[in-house]
């Protein structure tokens, strides 16, 4: 079998201009896939960002909270009762809005602030720069060294600016995992300095965040809050909950899957109109192969090898080029928020598997039917 | 005696069916022996081509019989009939449907490879066979490249690679200006033809008719008559 695949490998990429077309198709789709869902991805990490950097283990909200960025503060009363709850081994509230800051250069820029609770800076970023209890000095606030760094004018320790009125001084830079989704940069402080020194309405606990005593203890307080009246999630289902609003409620998901849906009619337009085009012209030669003696297995094979050769090449030149791309964008745009996980690569393969088997059915198809005596007949 | 290569008994074969059903061979019954040049010769549509694929194992008769070797060959089941081509049929067709793509050895080695042979030991074999056809020095140039005549050497040294017993010729001179046709003949008879082979062509160029052993000769898918062929002066 190894020598007719040869000869089918050598019909394949003999044939310079359909090889190279039926690339040219599958690449071009692959990239157009990859590039459309790892964006997305992208988007669905950084949607997720506080909820990644803050990494609590239990998140308490209000149940008409879809993302970490639309909070709705719960009453004090909550903190307690959750506090007070079987499995709980702590409970701390955790701020997070929106604020204006001037600039020393008298820009204002609009920032997230992260309120993490006074005693315990549960949720604290890992720093780059300075000291995580300087956190507790005179108006003192983290800056995140992220993507949206720079629009705070790349402050340093000490480079202070203006917060409602009230000094804030840069006391640490910190690092996170994932940047946020909407291009502001973040201020990290305590609880009580974000609450007074944002305008805030009468309640201000956007989040509780809960360390359970043991992970069996997990649905216990889920069921204890529902009671309550509020919503427990652990981490991965408020990523969850958070990637279902945007693929769902917002008409990014519809429209990164009808621009993917698009980019596979692509590919699969060019690919198999080119394979068949390809397989059409060598029709008279694969039934002179039958009158000659090869099998209709035989024929199917080498079909199927050349459409996944193609395929596969395709998708390797396709996924290389989508990570060259992405990874020179990031270089040239730090904000840039595709990326690409093994979901994309594992959507955009079986993908090209599809591509390459309604093609190559359209091949075997047309090389079933020749009869030998068609040849004959000329 | 000679030995008997292919028995044809009662063959028919019909396309169609109600009105448009013709029947393109009536009762067809003859005999080919080894070491014989049998030639089948007809005017355009007279079922030479079909009989041609009746008794190769490519079309399925209507009715009749096909014994190659006496054994009947349509009592085969398809694999069988794709190894009895590949292994005892070789076929040179009118216009020899080379892979165009392939070098003249690739295209020479293709029954070779069929019949899972190494690759490199169907390439050295496929040069052997181009050295009998007389155009080793082409075997690295693609078909396309070659005259008429060199392409209609390849397409015999492909069909005489897997040495098989019967050779099928259908209109080998049709594509070629008489000379090189008669060049052509000549060199089989001389170089391909043996006392363990037979070769069947199906011809309508009485140019060439010197060089067979017997001409059978077809109208209407019926056999009108089967002659001694013409002896070639030496």
């Amino acid at each position: 079998m190894k020598g007719i695949l040869t000869i089918a490998y050598k019909l394949l990429v003999n044939d310079k201009g359909k090889f190279a077309a039926l690339l040219v198709g599958i690449t071009f789709a692959v990239f157009l896939m990859v590039m459309m869902t790892s964006m997305f991805a992208g988007i669905l990490h950084r949607s997720s960002a506080v909820v990644l950097n803050i990494g609590a283990k239990l998140w308490v909200m209000d149940p008409a909270v879809n993302t970490p960025v639309n909070s709705i503060p719960m009453p004090d009363y909550v903190l307690d009762a959750v506090r007070s709850m079987s499995g709980v081994k702590y409970a701390v509230p955790l701020y997070s809005g929106g604020a204006l800051v001037k600039l020393r250069s008298g820009v204002y820029q609009s920032v997230t602030v992260l309120g993490l609770d006074d005693s315990s800076l549960f949720g604290r970023p890992a720093l780059l720069e300075g000291n995580i209890n300087d956190i507790y000095a005179e108006n003192a606030f983290i800056v995140v060294k992220d993507a949206e760094f720079p629009k705070l004018d790349n402050p340093r320790i000490g480079t202070d600016f203006e917060l409602n009125d009230h000094r804030g001084v840069i006391t640490g830079i910190a690092k996170v995992t994932t940047s946020g989704l909407f291009g502001v940069p973040t201020l990290y402080t305590t609880y009580n300095r974000a609450i007074s020194y944002i305008p805030s309405m009468r309640f201000t606990a956007a989040f509780i965040l809960v360390e359970p005593k043991s992970s069996d203890a997990v649905p216990i307080i889920k069921q204890q809050v529902s009671q309550l009246g509020y919503l427990a999630l652990t981490k991965d289902e408020f990523i969850q909950r958070t990637s279902t609003f945007y693929k769902y409620q917002t008409g990014l998901g519809t429209n990164v899957l009808i621009m993917t849906v698009i980019s596979f009619i692509v590919g699969l337009s060019i690919s198999g109109q080119t394979f068949y085009t390809f397989i059409l012209e060598n029709l008279e030669k694969f039934g002179a192969l039958k009158a000659i003696g090869a099998k209709a297995r035989e024929l199917v094979f080498m079909i199927l090898f050349q459409a996944t050769f193609t395929s596969l090449t395709g998708y390797g030149l396709g996924i290389g080029l989508a990570s060259i791309l992405i990874t020179v964008a990031r270089l040239r745009l730090p904000s840039y928020a595709a990326r690409i996980t093994y979901g994309n690569l594992g959507f955009a393969f079986v993908m090209v598997v599809i591509i390459a088997a309604i093609s190559s059915y359209i091949g075997v198809r047309k090389v079933l039917k020749i009869e030998p005596f068609d040849i004959f007949r000329g | 005696m000679a030995k008997l290569a292919v028995k044809a008994d009662g063959l028919t074969k019909w396309f169609g069916e109600g009105e448009t059903k013709t029947t393109a061979v009536n009762g067809v019954s003859f005999e080919a022996e080894f070491g014989e040049m049998f030639y089948i010769e007809g005017p355009s549509g007279s079922g030479k081509t079909t009989l041609l694929s009746l008794i190769s194992g490519i079309l399925r008769p209507n009715s009749g019989s096909v014994q190659v070797e006496e054994k009947d060959i349509w009592n085969m089941t398809g694999d069988q009939l794709a190894d009895f081509r590949l292994n005892k049929v070789g076929f040179v067709f009118q216009d020899y449907h080379l892979f165009p793509r392939l070098t003249t050895a690739e295209n020479v080695a293709i029954p070779l490879i069929l019949k899972r042979r190494d690759w490199n030991e169907s390439m050295d074999k496929a040069l052997e066979y181009l050295d009998i056809v007389g155009i080793k020095n082409r075997a690295h140039l693609p078909p396309v490249k070659l005259s008429g005549g060199e392409q209609q050497r390849v397409a015999i040294a492909r069909a005489i690679a897997s040495s098989p017993d019967i050779l099928i010729f259908d209109e080998p001179t049709a594509s070629l200006d008489g000379d090189t046709g008669r060049r052509i003949v000549d060199f089989v008879k001389k170089n391909i033809m043996n006392e363990n082979r037979c070769i069947i062509i199906v011809t309508h160029d009485s140019r060439i008719f010197e060089y067979a052993d017997r001409i059978m000769k077809m109208e209407d898918g019926r056999i009108i008559g089967i002659e001694k062929g013409g002896q070639r002066e030496e």
